[in-house]
């Protein structure tokens, strides 16, 4: 098993026709059953057509009506991401992936407020994340499938590239994952680091987890509350940005210390508090994980 | 984007914000007219820069006099001016604000934020006004009230007064004081702003409620939907490399060590610049080359980092993914052939295509130092300037290690090299 997605997963892509879009449902598609699991695109001026074997419907619901899609993964451009998030929540799919870097936060605020106060049912990953993977399985996002090893880690972050990083160095310690999770580096978006660990702890395949977060608000901390709380399994943890001057916005919109808070020592401390197992050298992840792990 | 007090303090008005009159002057001259114009007997000179703490650095004065008005003038424009927020260096002040004199009854606070908790723009007020609002959020946290808005409702008039009365506003002026904070909220959501920041808010003798300053910033992500707001970038209040940087679409921010890093991704460049102080070096900056480099983007990368006399080597971490280590691998020879490369650099690879980029290097012939993992890289990169520290401190002493003999002719031959290329640029010239 593995969280929130799996080789049953049916997927549609939104902004299929777009330079990324197209790029990355090639590269998804390779990966494991990505042939069987990506079955829809959208995009309204071109219905009708097909990319690659793909049909292109209009909108989310029709693509669903037609192909019994569950999950979306979005590379639609900035401007437009928050209605295509919207699109694919009115569609009440399971899960939607919105991959954008670069939303305005206001569409944020306004699409999060009315999920919300519809109660609707769809998680949201993102935006500006790398996406989410089971290995062995499906791949739904920009991430490379190859550094990837099936098996019972989970891995939870808010950056890509340092995802990778902590994938890369379990799978050359022989420990595979169960699934990644990047949640994004944007100040509102939609699962949390808490989110992504509940499922995990409920998870039977998952028997670890690597928590990875950054500077700026409070996420980690709340996430380590509740590990301390209800958490089952051994967490490790890292987070980067300790040498980050306050007040600068390190690439990420969300990686920000303002107002002498959201600094990388609180947070570890915190994640130590709470008996997470923390590291700060990221070279190290992979060996903490496996420090965790019963023999 | 930041913008300055009276950019902010223009855009407050047209969203009925009541603020003092003023002007803004870029010379002595035009800051004698502003004050003409404003008429009255008493003025405010205020420095205009992006850094908060004005007042305290010496950027702020009032002035009783048309003569007080070009005194303080031509001595603040032009200055140097260092707060808190500046650094020590200072920011020289090349813009002034001239406004008429206010009547301060009690000065309060108001600001605006979005919260990542609640997903919602907080509004935060208090009765501490004019003060260092991070300093009473620490010490007395219940002197600041919080109301998260709904974005489906905005600031309802129930909330405004309610955050009125809590901050003190005396009950003459509170039907004053809710209306201000629903128009700074109309302005904070259609300007998309990030911050907005009113310390102090005024009462005035004759129970006005007034902005007597303001502080905004804007979703870079929304730029696109407001060109009225880029207009108002003031790129000499921005660090030069980061200008140059934003050019290439390069995510760079100068911080003052001494090892440039070049790396792709937010989170892992932060992490790059976490592993170099935990192996005793400093990061001279952050710099996210995103997903996709092209050699040009790589070639940029390093001429800015060189460009900062303060880097004394540099340390490239890849992650390869989408972007494939053998393109960054191509366009990092590019680039250290053209900069010359005047420093050591450490190069470490992984992910896609990892064995081509490798061997790319290497056979570059380039004295390019590779590594397998972060905390090698690190390692390998905090030496090769110790090493070269010393091999410029103490030539020809004591019999020393062979290997570091070979080294000390390495350093000696490209120092010789470069001697000699300067000493032909400057013929050139």
């Amino acid at each position: 098993m593995s969280i929130l997605i799996d080789k049953n997963t049916r997927v549609v892509t939104q902004g299929i026709t777009g330079k990324t879009g197209m790029f990355h449902t090639q590269t998804s598609r390779a990966y494991a059953n990505g042939k069987a699991c990506y079955v829809a695109g959208v995009n309204p001026k071109k219905a009708g057509e097909s990319f690659e074997g793909i049909p292109v419907f209009k909108n989310v619901s029709e693509a669903k009506e037609k192909t019994g899609v569950n999950t979306s993964v979005i590379y639609v451009p900035p401007p437009f991401a928050a209605a295509a998030i919207w699109e694919a929540v009115e569609a009440d799919l399971d899960l939607v992936i919105c991959i954008t870097e670069g939303i305005p936060v206001r569409d944020m605020v306004e699409v999060r407020d009315r999920m919300r106060k519809q109660n609707r049912k769809s998680k949201l990953v993102g935006p500006n994340c790398p996406g989410v993977i089971t290995p062995g399985e499906i791949k739904i996002g920009i991430m490379p499938g190859h550094i990837h090893k099936p098996g019972r880690v989970g891995v939870v972050s808010r950056s890509g590239t340092l995802t990778y990083e902590a994938v890369g160095q379990l799978t050359e310690l022989g420990i595979g994952q169960s699934s990644a999770v990047g949640i994004g580096g944007d100040p509102v978006n939609g699962m949390k680091h808490i989110d992504v660990m509940k499922l995990f702890n409920d998870d039977p395949d998952t028997d670890a987890v690597i928590m990875i977060g950054e500077i700026g608000g409070s996420d980690e901390e709340e996430a380590a509350r509740w590990v301390k709380a209800n958490m089952k399994k051994p967490v490790v943890g890292f987070i980067a940005g300790i040498t980050a001057p306050p007040g600068k916005r390190m690439g990420h919109a969300g990686a920000i210390i303002s107002g002498g808070k959201g600094t990388a020592q609180e947070k570890l401390a915190v994640m130590e508090e709470c008996g997470i197992k923390v590291t700060r050298n990221p070279a190290e992840m992979g060996k903490t994980l496996k420090s965790v792990l019963k023999k | 984007m930041k913008i300055h007090e009276y950019q902010g303090k223009e855009i407050l008005r047209k969203f009925g914000v009541p603020t003092p009159r003023g002007f803004p002057a870029f010379s002595v001259e035009e800051a004698v007219e502003a004050a003409k114009k404003l008429g009255g007997k008493v003025w405010v000179v205020k420095a205009q820069i992006h850094a908060g703490g004005r007042g305290k650095g010496g950027g702020v004065k009032v002035a009783k006099s048309l003569e007080e008005v070009r005194k303080f003038s031509s001595s603040i424009l032009g200055m140097q001016l260092k707060t808190h927020q500046t650094g020590p260096e200072g920011q020289k002040v090349r813009r002034l604000l001239i406004e008429e004199g206010a009547d301060i009854r009690k000065e309060l606070y108001v600001g605006m934020v979005v919260d990542r908790g609640t997903q919602r723009v907080a509004l935060m007020a208090s009765s501490e006004g004019g003060m260092d609002i991070e300093e009473v959020a620490a010490k007395t946290p219940e002197k600041i009230h919080k109301v998260f808005i709904d974005p489906g409702t905005g600031l309802t008039d129930r909330e405004a007064t309610g955050v009125a009365r809590a901050i003190g506003m005396p009950e003459s002026a509170v039907g004053e004081a809710s209306e201000l904070f629903k128009k700074l909220y109309k302005a904070f959501w259609e300007i998309d702003a990030s911050l907005a920041e009113i310390n102090p808010l005024i009462i005035t003798n004759q129970n006005q409620v007034v902005a007597l300053d303001a502080k905004i910033n804007i979703d870079d992500n929304a730029l696109f939907r407001h060109p009225d707001l880029v207009a108002m970038r003031d790129l000499d209040e921005e660090d030069p490399f980061e200008i140059e940087a934003s050019k290439y679409d390069l995510n760079y921010i100068s911080l003052d060590g001494a090892i440039g890093c070049m790396v792709n991704g937010a989170g892992l460049a932060m992490a790059t610049m976490d592993t170099i102080k935990l192996f005793g070096g400093s990061p001279a900056n952050f710099l996210d080359v995103g997903g996709s480099a092209t050699a040009e983007k790589v070639t940029a990368a390093f001429k800015i980092m060189l460009s900062n006399e303060k880097v004394k080597a540099i340390l490239v971490n890849i992650f390869g993914g989408i972007m494939k280590c053998d393109t960054i691998a191509s366009g990092v020879v590019t680039a250290a052939r053209e900069t010359k490369l005047p420093v050591p650099l450490v190069v470490r690879m992984k992910g896609t295509n990892e064995d081509l980029g490798k061997k790319i290097l290497k056979d570059s012939g380039l004295p390019i130092i590779s590594a397998d993992n972060m905390a090698e890289a690190a390692t390998k990169v905090v030496a090769s300037i110790k090493k070269k520290a010393k091999a410029k401190s103490k030539p020809k002493r004591k019999p020393v290690a062979k290997k570091k003999i070979v080294a000390k002719k390495k350093v000696a031959a490209k120092k010789k090299v470069v001697a000699k290329k300067k000493a032909k640029k400057a013929k050139r010239k």
